[in-house]
């Protein structure tokens, strides 16, 4: 009963879902090949450059920088065209991927007047931003 | 070894995990990391973070083809998200205190859990009737068969399945994995969501729930830009080759040579990291 009920409301609004559902595939396929992209490139330039160094993986050096510390060293390595940066900025751009598809749900149940899964793509959208906001407990 | 002959083994060797992940269906970055530290010797921090940036990859990658086709459950994936990624953000501030060779344990014991896993027969069990909380939730959903029908299911136990999602995102964050196995079982064997739709959702979830945990990584300097880029580029092209593979082979022989072979780098990653040489 509850079921077709559901169905019944939903009438109107499967055509757009299924809009919705194409917008996000698009947006995750093209987000991640943009970002590979943006990878190899660096990785080109970052081998040409250092290639013929030895590696040191083996040891773990840890950082505590916060995010907004990351991003402003890898935009001043863009400037000066490293390629370890522009690797960088290519994972960003892969992390980004999940967060505009996210971004984009809310807004798809907005616009469907879905206000019970706003309220909890909202919920996600802040504990992303929580673990952002770790960066600064150091 | 030099930077580029790293670069080179590393490509070949993320492509062979990107292959056997996605033929023996346990994903790519539960299997780069024992080839990281073991073969390699890198340090399992790096390795950890190299495999996040590649599940977050590869599970974006797979998932744009699942949405399209209308298989993903949307509102059950951005629900379970609160736990997966709540739980990923404890368990990558765990990973940073966490003493190393603890980490290599759990990932050896974990390893032969999702091993086990996926050797195990899945049956497809549907149910109409959903409870009364994920009536409200609105988790029930439809999904299209190759045949083009629509098969309507229900949804059971919203508490227990969210409760195990947090362990899974809690494991994801902890060690830089997908962690489909957990994720597939609270959905399948707890929530009763058909087996198409539970792991096509996981899938769709990884991404966030990896992107939770990554911004700690990225601040703990777990990101190293020169082993993630071989390593993406690797597991992504592996997992493709290795679905085109899958349409056309019955994979069960092969999982089962894939599961003896996780189970003995499993054993080794326990054992190195028991005696600290991890």
């Amino acid at each position: 009963m509850a079921l077709t009920e559901k169905s019944k409301n939903m009438t109107p609004n499967i055509s757009q879902e299924k809009d919705f559902q194409n917008i996000i595939g698009n947006l995750l396929r093209y987000g991640v090949w943009t970002a590979l992209s943006v990878a190899a490139i660096g990785g080109i330039v970052y081998l040409l450059h250092h290639g013929q160094e030895i590696e040191n993986y083996s040891v773990f050096i840890e950082k505590d920088k916060n995010i907004f510390e990351v991003i402003a060293s890898i935009y001043q390595g863009l400037i000066q065209g490293k390629g370890d940066s522009i690797i960088f900025s290519g994972i960003i751009l892969l992390f980004l991927t999940p967060v505009f598809r996210v971004l984009l749900s809310l807004f798809s149940f907005l616009l469907e007047k879905d206000y019970l899964y706003v309220a909890i793509t909202s919920i996600v959208i802040g504990i992303i931003i929580l673990s952002i906001s770790f960066g600064f407990s150091h | 070894m030099t930077v580029l002959t790293f670069t080179l083994i590393m490509l070949l060797g993320a492509f062979l995990a990107g292959f056997v992940g996605s033929l023996s269906g346990l994903g790519g970055g539960i299997i780069i990391i024992p080839l990281l530290t073991i073969m390699l010797g890198v340090d399992i921090h790096y390795a950890i973070g190299a495999a996040l940036v590649s599940v977050i990859a590869t599970s974006s990658g797979s998932a744009a083809a699942y949405v399209k086709e209308g298989i993903t459950n949307m509102r059950l994936g951005i629900f379970l998200e609160i736990a997966t990624t709540l739980g990923a953000v404890g368990g990558a501030l765990l990973s940073t205190i966490a003493p190393t060779s603890f980490i290599a344990v759990l990932f050896g014991l974990t390893l032969i859990f999702s091993a086990v896993n996926s050797l195990r027969k899945k049956e497809e069990h549907i149910v109409l009737e959903s409870s009364p909380l994920a009536n409200k939730l609105h988790l029930n959903g439809t999904y299209p068969t190759h045949d083009g029908e629509v098969i309507a299911y229900g949804t059971k136990n919203v508490i227990g399945g969210f409760s195990m999602m947090g362990i899974a995102g809690m494991m994801s964050g902890l060690l830089g994995i997908g962690s489909g196995a957990f994720k597939v079982i609270a959905m399948d064997n707890i929530m009763r969501i058909p087996f198409k739709v539970s792991t096509t959702t996981s899938n769709f979830m990884m991404g966030v729930t990896a992107m939770a945990s990554s911004v700690i990584y990225i601040q703990k300097g777990y990101i190293e830009p020169g082993i993630c880029m071989p390593v993406v580029i690797g597991v992504l092209f592996g997992a493709m080759a290795g679905a085109k593979i899958l349409v056309r082979t019955n994979p069960k022989k092969l999982r089962i040579f894939f599961a003896c072979l996780i189970f003995v780098l499993a054993i080794n990653m326990i054992y190195n990291g028991i005696n600290g040489k991890i």
